[in-house]
């Protein structure tokens, strides 16, 4: 049989590690939504002396390179401190799994989001982050990054498909080089809106096509 | 690979393929029915002061075209071969359209569950500056008459509307959209790809002035289809060329293929059609009473027999697909995560669906080469798959 993946994310696909859910976990991250098709839930055990992920877990409600990239992401993590896991990339993680088709990135990438903000959310709760970083373009852009431009299958950032940002008063607004009446337009800007939407000092996005 | 006889015994165990929306496989007896058109009499069809082959040739043809109009009801010279359904589409509508377009006005009514063809040739039209209605369906995916009544205008050329729907199966109540064009005086095209021989269609008893049709659904070959085309109805084909096809469709005739339809059509039976229905409703019904938190898209009654389309909630559909594939099964999804912003399935979005109900819809379609325990297996299989995936999902109520 053919199938479009590698056969170690066959494996991780088939034999999830790392899976469920850890009752009051010392951090969480959720990532993604019902809406985009690909949802990541990970929870840590963290050592509060060493700052050792000492448990890991994750949940998915996604496609097989959601689910191994949740798995070995995991597996990774497990171990480490949290400064080392949040140095663990999207890149590892496809490596590992041997390679992960391009049109794929958006959905592994979230459980490498999951992993940094489960541990973000426990640097918050224990006070290792004196203070939240205010929202600048660079956090805009950074975030963009994650959104995908399904024409050619990279982020939106790298294939030049956002003309200008700009962030003032809590609204940002992203101008799309697009027509509104493109096929992706929709999707494209519900993906923005998520990315951004949910930083903590956005109140409003206005996503902008350009005819 | 070779699944089963035709007879509903197993040679190959290792598939089933329940994805026959998307194609069939071809019956021998089809295959058998071409061969003499590929190497005997192999001419193009000449007039009938051509030479010998090609007059074979020819009759050949017509006798092919024959048997389309007759399922139909229809007379031979309203059947024209296309190279498949959305040639068929698209001659349909850009040929009223263009005929029309100064004689009466510019303005298409098409449902928005219609498959691709119909629902990207109506916004074609609209970048040529046509405007075009794309009509709302209720919960099971019933085209709303008074929507229709009202969107109907003086300047309208065609309504276009499916027999029976690509992903859920729901079957329109075509009686009711044909009444109300005629009364309204505009033409109507109804998409019948997927209920060609499934669902009875007879123009002798419904005004449809135009029928989509092809033989990739009925284990015919693939890249054959055809249009049927009320006499007198006003059409410009699209496409410049010879004169084959009554003038309508240029190009060389692919007899072998047109053979290859009517064998295909003439190898459906009623029988056939229970049989498929049987295997829907098993998958249903088990479905349903097997396995929590599942919904039905579509009519339960009113639907294709060889359609079943299930959403279970809280996993993801490729995730389904994959598993799915690796124990065996064909079978698809309406899911987007083959690329996030690649749209979830309109129709499912059409009939008011959440994204959610999309990315978890499994579409089971049943063929020839099936048989009624390929829908326990596939059923007994979804079970286990959904209870793995919800153990992981943290959408699940655990």
């Amino acid at each position: 049989m053919k199938f479009p993946y590698s056969q170690k994310v066959l494996e991780h696909f088939k034999n999830p590690h790392n899976v469920g859910k850890i009752e009051n976990p010392d951090g969480k991250g959720l990532e993604g939504s019902p809406a985009c098709g690909d949802m990541v839930a990970v929870y840590i055990k963290v050592n509060s002396d060493t700052k050792v992920i000492e448990d890991i877990k994750f949940e998915s409600y996604g496609c097989a390179s959601n689910i191994a990239t949740g798995s070995v992401i995991t597996d990774l993590a497990r171990g480490k401190t949290l400064d080392e896991a949040k140095k663990i990339t999207w890149k590892q993680a496809s490596e590992e799994l041997g390679g992960l088709p391009p049109i794929k990135a958006h959905c592994s990438v979230l459980a490498v989001e999951g992993l940094r903000a489960a541990i973000k959310d426990y640097e918050e709760k224990h006070g290792l982050v004196t203070e939240k970083e205010p929202t600048t373009e660079e956090v805009v852009r950074s975030r963009l990054k994650h959104v995908m431009n399904p024409l050619t299958g990279l982020d939106i950032i790298r294939t030049n498909l956002i003309l200008r940002t700009s962030v003032e008063d809590g609204v940002v607004r992203v101008v799309v080089d697009l027509p509104a009446n493109h096929q992706f337009a929709p999707a494209i800007k519900e993906d923005i809106m998520e990315k951004l939407g949910s930083l903590w000092d956005v109140e409003k996005v206005d996503v902008v096509f350009t005819a | 690979m070779i699944i089963s006889n035709g007879e509903g015994e197993k040679i190959f165990e290792n598939v089933r393929y329940l994805d026959n929306a998307a194609c069939t496989r071809l019956d021998e007896r089809v295959l058998e029915a071409m061969k003499p058109y590929f190497f005997d009499t192999y001419a193009v069809a000449t007039s009938e002061f051509g030479y010998s082959m090609g007059i074979d040739a020819k009759e050949a043809l017509q006798r092919s075209r024959e048997s389309i109009a007759s399922k139909l009801n229809a007379n031979s010279e309203e059947v024209i071969f296309t190279s498949g359904s959305t040639e068929s589409s698209n001659t349909a509508l850009k040929g009223i359209a263009l005929a029309l377009k100064e004689k009466k006005g510019k303005h298409v009514v098409v449902s928005k569950i219609e498959d691709f063809p119909v629902l990207n040739t109506a916004k074609a039209l609209e970048r040529q500056g046509f405007s075009a209605t794309f009509l709302d369906v209720d919960a099971e995916g019933f085209v709303n008459l008074e929507g229709l009544k009202n969107a109907i205008t003086k300047e309208t050329v065609l309504v276009s509307i499916q027999q029976g729907n690509q992903e859920i199966g729901t079957v329109q109540d075509l009686k009711a959209i044909s009444e109300i064009c005629e009364e309204k005086d505009v033409l109507l095209h109804t998409d019948a790809t997927h209920s060609f021989t499934r669902v009875p269609l007879n123009v002798k008893e419904l005004p449809v002035d135009l029928i989509t049709m092809s033989a990739h659904t009925i284990h015919g070959p693939r890249g054959i289809g055809a249009l049927y085309i009320r006499k007198d109805t006003p059409i410009t084909k699209f496409m410049d060329g010879g004169f084959q096809e009554f003038n309508l469709r240029a190009g060389v005739e692919d007899i072998p293929s047109a053979v290859g339809f009517a064998k295909a059509i003439e190898l459906v039976t009623d029988e056939e059609n229970r049989r498929l229905k049987a295997m829907r409703d098993r998958v249903i019904d088990k479905a349903l009473s097997e396995i929590s938190e599942v919904t039905l898209n579509g009519s339960r009654e009113k639907r294709l027999p060889q359609n079943a389309n299930l959403t279970f909630h809280y996993v993801e559909g490729e995730s389904i697909t994959l598993h799915m594939d690796m124990r065996g099964f064909a079978v698809s999804t309406g899911s987007a995560c083959f690329s996030r912003s690649l749209e979830a399935s309109h129709v499912i979005r059409g009939i008011g669906g959440d994204h959610e109900r999309a990315h978890g819809s499994v579409r089971f379609t049943f063929g020839r080469y099936n048989h009624i325990k390929d829908a326990d297996a596939a059923i007994e299989a979804m079970s286990e798959i959904v209870a793995r995936l919800r153990e992981i999902s943290p959408l699940a109520r655990k």
